[in-house]
């Protein structure tokens, strides 16, 4: 790290506004807070008396949950609102939700939301920090970050990798910012994926969109299968989840193209058998529930920073 | 009416004459006097203004605005959407037919002529191709023409059924009226922002560039087949100026405008989640921008025109996703425009040809020319004039403009819709 580093963000809204250091003094800072979550009294006072709003306006089990966890773990008091009980079904904007929210000095401000940019507009109408939970198809910025976290406690390492990124790309927000987060820290992003799941541009951010599996999880070191979103299948990108499974699932045989010690990720939750083989997720070499156990600690950092705990 | 008006030492720019020389214009019951005449009798009636350093054009002419009346005026009105007009230098606005409800029939027609009687700019309705712009049955073409309508299109809705715009074409043509088609491909077509690398960053859903140009080959196809005449509107991208390049080339009868934020910005200027950044045909991307500005340069496009479509903050200040399409335009047309002229693009003789004698000509109104005789509808530029373009000097009831708080190079400094001095900044 670099001598007289500061940790300057007041909000979380993505990975891409975070310098390499950003993330280096995050993954540090959570590492620092992964022992309470192994103690027995998985509690320690250092959020005590501030406030933290999880406002969900998309279903999430685990990422809401675990970010629960991390605030309980530091002693903050932490509030749900899901899109059912909020006033949006009423016809509020979101903008006259964020002002009646911040009036009640909330500190942190959790969002998930189906629109990407949501969590940005928000941070312009509240006092409270922001962090983006997910935001439409945009970023996961948590998320992204403890798929760092992961790689960088089994490799010890996050530059000079590569990273075999498979599927749905596009509407991934959890592959978008593992892109810019992976190759911000130095390391080579493959993407592989039916074409019509591939974003436009990805080259222009210095990301090789291979035209095999092969090419894409030869030697890699990492490679993180994604969910393919079955309720996005309005559109026609797809035949058939059949022809998906066998084109484009990663099974123990295209795990075996990967150096002996890949890792195996996936964000969650999996179709199993679909985009990745029950043997190969429940494998050696997957990581897969270390990336959970990660997320708790990845947002007690995050939580502690945006409250200018730096 | 009016005293008469002397506007003195003026650059008169009138590409209709060729005309490009310092010197006095005066108008005398509205029309434009002949220079050549005797001075005018009762002189000391006359008013006048000091042009000096400024350039004197025809009015400039705005064929493709929205100004929300009937039905939606807390956003504009006639009034207030001419007002702004006259303070961007415009004399002439064509208004499309997207309002509430549609301008299908003689009777939408008959209110807004008669709103824009008490204008101050002159108002030419187009109506809708079909009837509530639904895309099925032809409107009265004929009972539309005659009742003032110079133009049909369904304006932001693209006649998806082929058949329905070769009739469409066909009967237009029967009324010597204009189809002007928003060239959209609608299956191409459900994203939010220009399909590209910034759509990929901002996870926003993008529309690519073929959803227009398809479209506009549809239509270019039937007018050439036909042997009628298609005006294509806000063109955004290189694939379509190509296409209406090479049709012009044939001898098709097309036509076609851009906007000047086409010209301007790129979809970067969507980048953090900008509203005021969002419309469709949308920003597209730098390569587009180029081709725009060379089809403006060698004649692929005939007219500037701004699709001035005014939103209140209640359209715009939300998720990206859920706001409205769109962007006020009349009062920075000028000035971006005249950067083209500052960079080089084109000369002053083609800027008022796109802003004035082409858009006069493309809809058969009068206007668009200093002949003697004309309408005297003019419009004196000061094109160096400096101001930075705030949210408080917006003229229109909406302020949707990505060019908030820019810095902007000459204006209009007297706008005259027959000779009656409808703006000044003196």
């Amino acid at each position: 790290m670099t001598t007289g580093y500061f940790f300057s963000h007041r909000h979380i809204l993505d990975i891409e506004h975070l310098s390499a250091d950003d993330i280096d003094f995050i993954l540090t800072t959570a590492e620092s807070f992964k022992e309470i979550s192994a103690r027995p009294i998985k509690k320690v006072p250092t959020l005590r008396g501030n406030t933290i709003i999880n406002l969900f306006f998309e279903p999430s089990t685990r990422t809401r949950l675990s970010f629960e966890i991390a605030a309980k773990r530091m002693s903050a008091d932490t509030f749900n609102i899901s899109a059912s009980t909020s006033s949006t079904t009423k016809g509020e904007t979101l903008i006259d939700t964020a002002r009646n929210i911040s009036a009640m000095n909330p500190d942190i401000i959790i969002i998930r939301h189906s629109f990407s940019g949501a969590p940005h507009m928000l941070s312009q109408y509240v006092n409270a920090a922001v962090i983006n939970a997910g935001d439409g198809t945009h970023e996961h910025p948590s998320q992204g970050l403890l798929d760092m976290m992961t790689v960088r406690q089994h490799k010890k390492r996050l530059n000079d990798l590569k990273i075999a990124i498979i599927g749905d790309i596009l509407h991934s927000r959890v592959a978008h910012s593992d892109i810019l987060g992976f190759l911000r820290m130095g390391s080579e992003v493959f993407v592989y994926g039916p074409g019509t799941l591939i974003p436009p541009g990805l080259q222009e951010l210095g990301v090789t969109v291979c035209s095999s599996m092969k090419e894409a999880v030869q030697d890699a070191d990492v490679v993180m299968t994604l969910r393919i979103q079955k309720e996005r299948q309005n559109d026609p990108l797809l035949p058939s989840f059949r022809e998906y499974a066998s084109e484009y699932g990663v099974t123990a045989k295209v795990a075996s193209w990967a150096r002996p010690d890949a890792l195996i990720m996936h964000p969650g939750p999996i179709n199993r058998g679909i985009e990745l083989m029950p043997d190969v997720a429940d494998g050696p070499q997957s990581v897969i529930l270390d990336q959970v156990t990660n997320g708790v600690a990845v947002r007690m950092a995050l939580l502690y920073l945006v409250t200018g705990n730096s | 009416m009016p005293a008469p008006l002397l506007i003195k030492n003026g650059r008169i720019i009138d590409p209709a004459n060729t005309v490009d020389c310092v010197r006095d214009l005066l108008i005398v019951d509205g029309r434009i006097a002949d220079p050549t005449a005797p001075p005018h009798s009762n002189s000391s009636k006359i008013q006048e203004i000091d042009a000096e350093g400024c350039w004197v054009v025809p009015g400039l002419i705005d064929m493709h605005v929205h100004l929300r009346e009937p039905g939606e005026e807390y956003k504009e009105d006639i009034l207030s959407g001419t007002r702004a007009a006259a303070a961007g230098g415009f004399t002439a606005v064509a208004c499309m037919p997207n309002t509430k409800p549609v301008n299908d029939s003689r009777a939408v027609t008959a209110l807004i002529l008669s709103q824009a009687e008490k204008a101050d700019a002159r108002v030419y309705p187009v109506a809708a191709i079909s009837k509530n712009s639904e895309g099925s049955a032809l409107t009265e073409f004929g009972e539309l023409k005659a009742n003032g309508v110079v133009a049909v299109s369904d304006d932001g809705l693209p006649v998806r059924d082929s058949q329905l715009m070769r009739r469409a074409m066909e009967y237009a043509d029967d009324h010597d009226l204009l189809v002007i088609s928003h060239s959209e491909e609608p299956s191409l077509s459900n994203g939010v922002m220009n399909e590209g690398i910034i759509s990929t960053r901002l996870g926003l859903k993008g529309i690519p560039t073929a959803a227009e140009s398809i479209m506009v080959y549809r239509e270019i196809a039937l007018a050439e087949c036909l042997g009628k005449r298609v005006h294509i509107a806000h063109v955004s991208c290189s694939m379509s100026a190509e296409l209406i390049r090479s049709a012009k080339a044939r001898g098709v009868r097309v036509t076609a405008e851009t906007a000047p934020h086409y010209f301007t910005l790129t979809d970067e200027a969507v980048m953090g989640y900008a509203t005021n950044a969002k419309m469709n045909p949308p920003l597209r991307a730098e390569k587009d921008r180029q081709a725009i500005r060379q089809g403006l340069a060698d004649g692929t496009f005939d007219a500037i025109a701004t699709d001035h479509a005014p939103h209140s903050m209640l359209e715009k200040e939300v998720e990206f996703d859920r706001a409205m399409n769109g962007i006020i335009g009349l009062e920075t047309s000028l000035p971006l425009s005249l950067s083209l002229v500052r960079e080089g693009v084109i000369d002053e003789q083609k800027l008022v040809e796109l802003m004035s004698m082409n858009p006069a000509r493309i809809l058969g109104i009068e206007g668009g020319t200093l002949s003697a005789g004309a309408v005297a509808d003019v419009t004196v530029i000061n094109p160096d004039l400096a101001f930075t373009y705030t949210e408080e000097q917006v003229v229109s009831k909406s302020k949707n403009s990505p060019f908030l708080g820019e810095k902007l190079q000459g204006r209009a400094v007297y706008t005259i819709m027959g000779g009656r001095i409808t703006h000044s900044l003196a």
